[in-house]
């Protein structure tokens, strides 16, 4: 009896300590783990995105509450003088989530560009939809919001990836959302961005 | 005192270098050593995790009842496994891209655990971390020789922090089968066969 309220003792006080110090090493790297991510995954789709952008889009950027979960939003000022918006979404690819990163044009509700910006979908064959743009993320562009996100097989609008369907499926499930969340929020994001 | 310290270091590196004298820990020596910047980045890692881990195990060594010791061995690993971890992806990001999945895969690597069982748990906190630091240390190594070998072959250049350091001219033909999976297993292989022709001592 002793021997098994020790071994129940040691291991709860060692699960407990340990517990403890990560959750405080997570607090105090979460600020600096969420710029490294911004930085390295987030920036390269954005500076894609806002190519002729006059503004920095990553340091205007702001955060809007919807459902619980922070969206962060990157303004654009374009050399045209429109002004656009930029933000992630997420849908289930093959090997896990897919981001995707979404530019709009504010006045027109129309697409500038998607970029993906995470993805652990299989090397060559899902990773195309991010690696070669024009093979498939580059009919999003000048799309409006009336077009219905979805592969064609699936009564939709978007050329699936050969190969590649399910991944292609995860993009437009991240599109939809987009979609979305720009219909819901817009009135805010213009708020934000006066 | 000091004598010994200085044994158990030294042993990692040549008589009981993990890898290749005793093999253990190949799932991420095969994984990892496409270049040697993924396999020095891998070896500091999991060097990083047996010092701490042989410190903590043998520190608790008295306290651990035998019938909970390994939970109790691998709770502490994973603490320090996790550790690593967050502190690769807030300062060494890209390098955590590449390695991705055999960061969290270090709880499982038999080196560490064998260490800690075989070695930690039966001695004192000084010896273990001189143990763990030559274990580690020697990994390392083993991991550096293994990659240089497949990165030069395979690519003909070796390169850190994305600069080519360019070895061979243009006129070379990159050898592309050893930076593939099947080219770690003979490359591998190759290895331990030259290392057996030596003498241990």
């Amino acid at each position: 009896m002793r021997e098994m309220i020790k071994m129940v003792l040691v291991l709860t006080v060692i699960t407990a300590v340990s517990g403890g110090i990560l959750s405080v090493l997570k607090t105090s790297t979460e600020e600096r783990i969420e710029g490294q991510i911004l930085k390295f995954q987030k920036a390269p789709a954005i500076a894609d995105i806002f190519d002729t952008a006059t503004n920095d889009p990553l340091k205007d950027r702001f955060k809007i509450l919807f459902e619980d979960e922070e969206i962060t939003f990157f303004p654009g000022k374009l050399e045209d003088g429109s002004k656009a918006v930029a933000f992630e979404a997420k849908g289930g690819g093959f090997g896990g989530d897919v981001g995707l990163m979404v530019g709009i044009d504010l006045e027109s509700d129309k697409i500038i560009k998607a970029r993906v910006t995470t993805h652990s979908e299989t090397p060559g064959i899902g990773s195309r939809i991010k690696d070669d743009p024009a093979a498939f993320l580059s009919q999003f562009a000048g799309m409006g919001f009336d077009s219905n996100f979805k592969t064609k097989n699936d009564g939709g609008d978007i050329d699936a990836l050969s190969g590649a369907t399910v991944t292609s499926k995860g993009v437009c499930i991240a599109a939809a959302q987009v979609k979305q969340l720009y219909l819901k929020l817009k009135p805010q994001i213009l708020n934000k961005m006066k | 005192m000091a004598q010994s310290i200085a044994k158990e270091f030294t042993k990692g590196l040549w008589t009981e270098i993990a890898p290749f004298r005793i093999v253990l820990g190949l799932c991420p020596i095969l994984a990892v050593t496409k270049t040697v910047e993924n396999g020095i980045g891998m070896g500091l890692a999991t060097t990083f995790v047996l010092v701490f881990s042989n410190f903590f195990v043998s520190l608790f060594r008295n306290i651990i009842p035998a019938k909970v010791r390994i939970p109790c061995f691998i709770v502490i690993i994973a603490t320090f496994v996790t550790i690593v971890e967050l502190l690769m992806q807030a300062y060494t990001y890209p390098l955590f891209l590449k390695l991705g999945i055999f960061i969290p895969l270090i709880v499982v690597n038999c080196i560490v655990l064998g260490r800690a069982e075989a070695f930690a748990s039966k001695n004192a906190p000084h010896l273990s971390i001189a143990d763990g630091l030559g274990m580690g240390i020697g990994f390392t190594l083993s991991l550096a020789v293994l990659s240089a070998v497949r990165e030069v072959l395979g690519t003909g250049a070796i390169t850190f922090y994305e600069t080519p350091i360019v070895l061979f001219g243009p006129a070379f033909e990159p050898f592309t089968f050893m930076v593939e999976a099947p080219g770690a297993f003979v490359c591998l292989g190759l290895l331990l066969c030259f290392m057996n022709l030596i003498p241990k001592k």
